[in-house]
């Protein structure tokens, strides 16, 4: 069956118009290459090219401690990094046998969340700008600075907190945490309408985006793409709620799920993924619970023998950790299973045959982050 | 004419005209006119930088308000020198040469295009009396020369020798060429109404009413469509397919640095203002005050605004409108933009044109 939803190899001929999109270019949003083939201003075929921020970070595991290992989790997806840090906790938690506090995983969860907003809104930004709405910019930076200042007065730093330790997190949240989150869920509620009101309803931007980089639900599960561009195509891949982890079993909200499967799609679970993730917080922030903000934890963990698995809901998909401990302090292997390579992989199939600016539409609905697919 | 003292107050005539029998008492009148000529091209010359220079700023200013910003306002007060500090920036900076450019075509494309928008610039009525350049095919010549700046966006995509370049030159020539046909057929409607192609005419036509309020919907339809077409044809948001920098990272002058690159970048705002000029001009009135019908009252106070005032005004509305869908709007598609010209503007141009004939021959307009 794959065989027929995943196209052949491509075949390069001597004629290829080749341009070459990054590793430096506007938007590609990182050091990614595109080899495009263009047939006057339609692509015909395209090759991504990756490995330009390439670091191993999966073999820089296998030499030191699991608590280390965190804050490289933090540089692969640096949007969701609260999120990875998380993945790798649980593992661990996992393995130990660990139980963590209930605090803990309310803040958890709320992280969880106000991260993936502060994803969203970049990604927001970005699409703005790749087409070429470069006030969408502002907009989407001016709310997102709320959010990192949350994140600031808590943790100490903006983006990459490795903020969560193995059993539980580094310190207790500060004691503004409630209040300024509270404050950001009443003041986003107002803002995000603007967005609609810019972007959204605009007709150039529903023009460039509606039947766009079409993918049918087989195809994204051929292709592996999870996260809003799966659930884009009608594909429940959401982990939340598949396999519900921190305290996301203790909240309801709902998995956005459209059946387009177009760039438009995509974009509209995003700005509905926010309103959802407002919700989740807003049902966590009154009822975090008293108690200690971390398990009791050995100073060095050492995992016993074996295999262990978890995964998380990242902003952009499903991020799986995969360990083999042969029972030292560091891991044998880890393997990192992050949504960015898949979704990548999937863009010459909706890409070739639409024109440069589809193109760039399409890799800014995917959404990627380019460390995370190299690692 | 409007026999007004109060319009005489304003009217450059009187200052060009002692200029000109000052030089002619004191030489030969073929030194005088050659001296006239001097003149007037360096004051143009001043004039073009200051105006690029204003425009920069005002964009910026523009930008940051729609952008929840503030804008520059370090250099001089509230900013003001920030321009001239990026052309001193952009003066000293190194001119990259390009291996295997065609390098003749190469430095002669930004002059091809700044060439184009200087001589647009000469027929521009400023005020009253103040207008270089009044011939009897005044919008046919404006029309002519500012469609020259497409050769050399051409030659800079072709020259540099770059993909990115090339494509967007591509693009540029298919935009311009089309949307021409639509920034045409508007202008005509006016010079339909009004009976004539020369500027200065245009303008005394409106002196009791600008088109736009005469000419009923047609001549409104007719402002829309040049308003739309003439923002493709300087190649500026949401029509900068040219230059689309998510794309093709800065279009055709990709590969131009340091002066060469302000020239093109200061030829796209001289554009601007030679179509909002074109667009106040034919369709506002130009240099004409306000008037309304019978208000005696009303029209004399109006015309105790200096014209050259009104000129700026009207020109800087429609500078702002054209900036204001630039920084909201999301780009075009280059499908899409050639059906927006193809299959909407020009039809709706063409039956416009038809029916301003039409009210023009019954004479139904005021």
């Amino acid at each position: 069956m794959s065989e027929e939803i995943i196209k052949d190899v491509i075949v390069r001929e001597n004629e290829d118009y080749i341009i070459n999109m990054g590793p430096q270019h506007p938007s590609t949003h990182g050091v990614l290459r595109f080899e495009v083939c263009l047939k006057g201003e339609t692509v015909k075929y395209l090759i991504p090219h990756i490995g330009y921020i390439h670091r191993g970070i999966e073999k820089m595991s296998e030499a030191i401690t699991y608590q280390q290992v965190i804050h490289l989790t933090d540089r692969m997806d640096y949007l969701s990094a609260h999120i990875n840090n998380e993945a790798v906790c649980m593992v661990v938690e996992e393995a130990m046998q660990v139980e963590v506090p209930e605090r803990v995983k309310y803040i958890r969860t709320i992280l969880d969340e106000l991260n993936r907003i502060a994803s969203h809104q970049l990604w927001w930004c970005a699409f703005g700008m790749d087409l070429g709405a470069l006030t969408a910019f502002f907009y989407g930076l001016r709310d997102r600075e709320q959010i990192l200042d949350i994140f600031e007065e808590s943790f100490g730093s903006r983006l990459l907190h490795s903020f969560n330790t193995p059993g539980g997190l580094m310190h207790d949240v500060h004691p503004n945490f409630q209040k300024r989150t509270k404050e950001f869920i009443t003041y986003f509620r107002k803002k995000l309408p603007e967005y609609d009101q810019l972007l959204t309803g605009n007709i150039i931007f529903q023009e460039r985006a509606k039947g766009v980089g079409y993918m049918s639900r087989e195809k994204a599960i051929a292709y592996g793409v999870t996260g809003p561009s799966g659930r884009g195509s009608n594909l429940a891949c959401d982990i939340r709620k598949i396999a519900p982890y921190g305290a996301y079993d203790k909240v309801q909200f709902d998995e956005i799920l459209m059946t387009e499967g177009d760039t438009f799609a995509r974009y509209q679970v995003r700005m509905a993924e926010m309103w959802e993730s407002l919700k989740i917080i807003e049902q966590l922030i009154d009822n975090i619970p008293e108690g200690d903000f971390t398990a009791k934890m050995k100073p060095i963990i050492k995992l016993p023998v074996g295999e262990y698995f978890k995964r998380v809901e990242t902003a952009r998909g499903e991020l799986a950790v995969y360990v083999v401990s042969d029972g030292n302090k560091s891991p044998y292997r880890v393997k990192f299973r992050s949504p960015n390579f898949s979704n990548l992989f999937v863009m010459n199939e909706l890409a070739a045959g639409g024109k440069i600016a589809d193109l760039v539409a399409i890799s800014g609905s995917l959404d990627l982050v380019i460390p995370d697919i190299d690692r | 004419m409007n026999t007004d003292m109060s319009s005489k107050i304003y009217d450059f005539s009187t200052l060009t005209g002692s200029i000109d029998a000052a030089l002619n008492s004191w030489m030969s009148p073929g030194l005088a006119v050659l001296t006239e000529l001097v003149i007037i091209g360096l004051v143009f010359l001043i004039f073009y930088a200051l105006l690029g220079l204003f425009l920069v700023y005002l964009e910026r200013k523009v930008c940051a308000v729609i952008q929840n910003r503030v804008g520059p306002n370090r250099v001089g007060k509230w900013g003001l020198l920030q321009t001239i500090a990026d052309l001193i920036k952009l003066l000293m900076k190194e001119l990259i040469p390009i291996r295997k450019a065609d390098h003749l075509l190469f430095i002669l494309a930004p002059f091809i295009v700044i060439i184009a928008s200087f001589m647009a610039m000469g027929a521009v009525p400023f005020a009253k009396g103040l207008h270089v350049l009044d011939f009897n095919i005044g919008v046919f010549y404006v029309m002519a020369v500012s469609s020259l700046g497409v050769v050399g966006i051409l030659i800079a995509g072709w020259s540099s020798n770059s993909k990115y370049s090339l494509i967007g030159a591509m693009r540029s020539g298919a935009q311009i060429v089309s949307y021409e046909l639509s920034v045409g057929l508007s202008l005509m409607a006016i010079v339909v109404f009004s009976g004539t192609m020369s500027l200065s005419e245009i303008i005394e036509s409106q002196v009791n009413g600008w088109w736009i309020f005469k000419g009923h919907i047609p001549a409104f339809i007719a402002f829309i469509v040049f308003l739309i077409a003439s923002t493709a044809e300087i190649n500026r948001g949401p029509f900068d397919l040219a230059e689309a920098e998510s794309e093709l990272t800065a279009g055709f002058h990709t590969e131009y640095s340091g002066i060469k690159f302000a020239f093109f970048f200061l030829a796209e705002y001289i554009n601007m203002f030679i179509v909002a000029a074109l667009g106040a001009t034919v369709f506002l009135g130009g240099w004409m005050p306000l008037h309304i019908g019978n208000w005696e009252g009303f029209n004399q106070v109006m015309d105790y605004i200096p014209s050259i005032v009104w000129f700026f005004t009207k020109t800087f509305f429609i500078i702002y409108v054209i900036m204001w869908f630039k920084w909201t709007f999301p780009r075009l598609r280059i499908d899409q933009l050639l059906t927006l010209e193809w299959k909407f503007l020009l039809p709706i141009s063409m039956v416009n044109i038809l029916l301003i004939a039409f009210l023009a021959l019954m004479h139904w307009h005021f």
